[in-house]
């Protein structure tokens, strides 16, 4: 397969250097020219001096014919636009995109970015694995609304654990539309008794983020 | 009208004051481009003494500073950084997650400004603008600037007498 990596830093280096050992072809765009002649130096004639960012460069180094682009820098934004131009100008079928801030893994899924990888994200879930306390996330606002959507895992030792929804210290206004159960989506009503390792879809709005979070994970 | 513009600089700065001056709820929202150590209003050096608007400091693509920012009641959003990626992506999150009606993005590359137009977002670009506008003076074509430049004239007379605030 045919890989356009965006970005040559610890992340870019050591993904093409992978990517090549296993038979791929890879182009590398680089922006600093001394890291793009160290990078040359290790990997061979596969890096371009170019700003990714800009569609021109993009389109030189083939992002039309690549089957994926993925955008690596240390810069959410460039990573966002550098996703976005491929996918518009060059149709690339897939682009990945490094993000640095967890929060911005939904933003970029609501900007038309699907494919994201934030290693913040991937280090907090082998720890939260570890940890009794429930995750607590809010997931996306609502466009146009002041609401937003939280998703919170019933652990042993939180509030909701054996508690019915009715019971729940939420605030007025949350709305809890869903249990995920077992890989099933049940509905919710009053009456639903939590049990641990359930996920609760909540909608609130988010100034009471807070309140939610306390009546949640406690 | 409630407007946020992000990123302070000379142009943020003076867009800000125009706003404030005319009664508009205006908050600024910029990164720390000095030592912490400063005063908090050192971090917004570009905006006028009298301004009576919000300043909040941090990165304008975040969705908690927006919302600090009052994005969620903004009828205005104009992205206005150095960075025409991080304009971009304000933008965007002001637009496709809050619903503004109204975003203006700063984009100095012509190209991605005009891409991203065609996407919806409304972009300017310094380059073309500004670039456009000195050819014409240069050819004595006075109709492209005219009423640009008469205001803007104006509006240099108004800062020249803005009242100087001593440390």
């Amino acid at each position: 397969m045919y890989f356009v990596v965006a970005g040559a830093g610890e992340v870019g280096f050591h993904l093409s250097q992978a990517l090549l050992e296993a038979g791929h072809e890879v182009t590398i765009i680089e922006a600093d020219r001394r890291r793009a002649n160290f990078v040359q130096d290790k990997l061979g004639s596969i890096v371009m001096n170019a700003a990714a960012d800009e569609g021109r460069a993009q389109m030189e180094a083939g992002c039309s014919r690549a089957d994926a682009l993925i955008a690596v820098t240390g810069d959410d934004a460039k990573n966002l636009v550098i996703c976005q131009l491929a996918k518009l100008n060059c149709h690339t079928p897939r682009v990945i995109a490094r993000v640095n801030n967890p929060k911005n893994e939904i933003v970029f899924k609501t900007l038309g970015i699907d494919e994201t990888i934030s290693s913040t994200r991937v280090l907090m879930n082998v720890i939260e694995q570890e940890l009794p306390s429930g995750g607590f996330m809010p997931i996306m606002p609502l466009a146009g609304t002041d609401i937003e959507m939280i998703e919170a895992d019933v652990a042993p030792g939180t509030p909701p654990a054996g508690k019915t929804i009715g019971s729940l210290r939420l605030p007025s206004g949350a709305l809890v539309a869903g249990v995920f159960r077992k890989g099933k989506l049940l509905h919710a009503d009053e009456d639903t008794k939590l049990e641990i390792g359930d996920r609760v879809i909540v909608f609130a709005a988010t100034a009471s983020e807070s309140e939610v979070r306390k009546a949640l994970v406690g | 009208m409630n407007v946020v513009i992000v990123g302070c600089g000379r142009v943020g700065g003076f867009l800000a004051g125009l706003l404030d001056a005319e009664g508009h709820r205006v908050s600024v929202v910029d990164i720390a481009s000095e030592s912490p150590a400063r005063a908090e209003r050192a971090w917004f050096p570009h905006l006028p003494a009298s301004f009576k608007g919000e300043t909040i400091h941090g990165d304008g693509t975040d969705l908690d500073i927006l919302r600090q920012a009052g994005v969620e009641r903004a009828d205005a959003v104009l992205a206005l950084t150095e960075g025409d990626n991080r304009n971009l992506m304000a933008a965007q999150i002001a637009q496709k997650i809050f619903g503004v009606k109204r975003v203006i993005a700063k984009v100095n590359d012509p190209v991605r400004a005009q891409t991203y137009r065609k996407m919806g977002i409304d972009t300017f670009s310094r380059t073309t603008i500004l670039g456009t506008l000195l050819h014409a003076m240069l050819q004595d074509d006075r109709e492209v600037g005219e009423v640009l430049i008469r205001k803007s004239l104006a509006h240099e007379e108004d800062l020249a007498h803005e009242p100087v605030k001593a440390r």
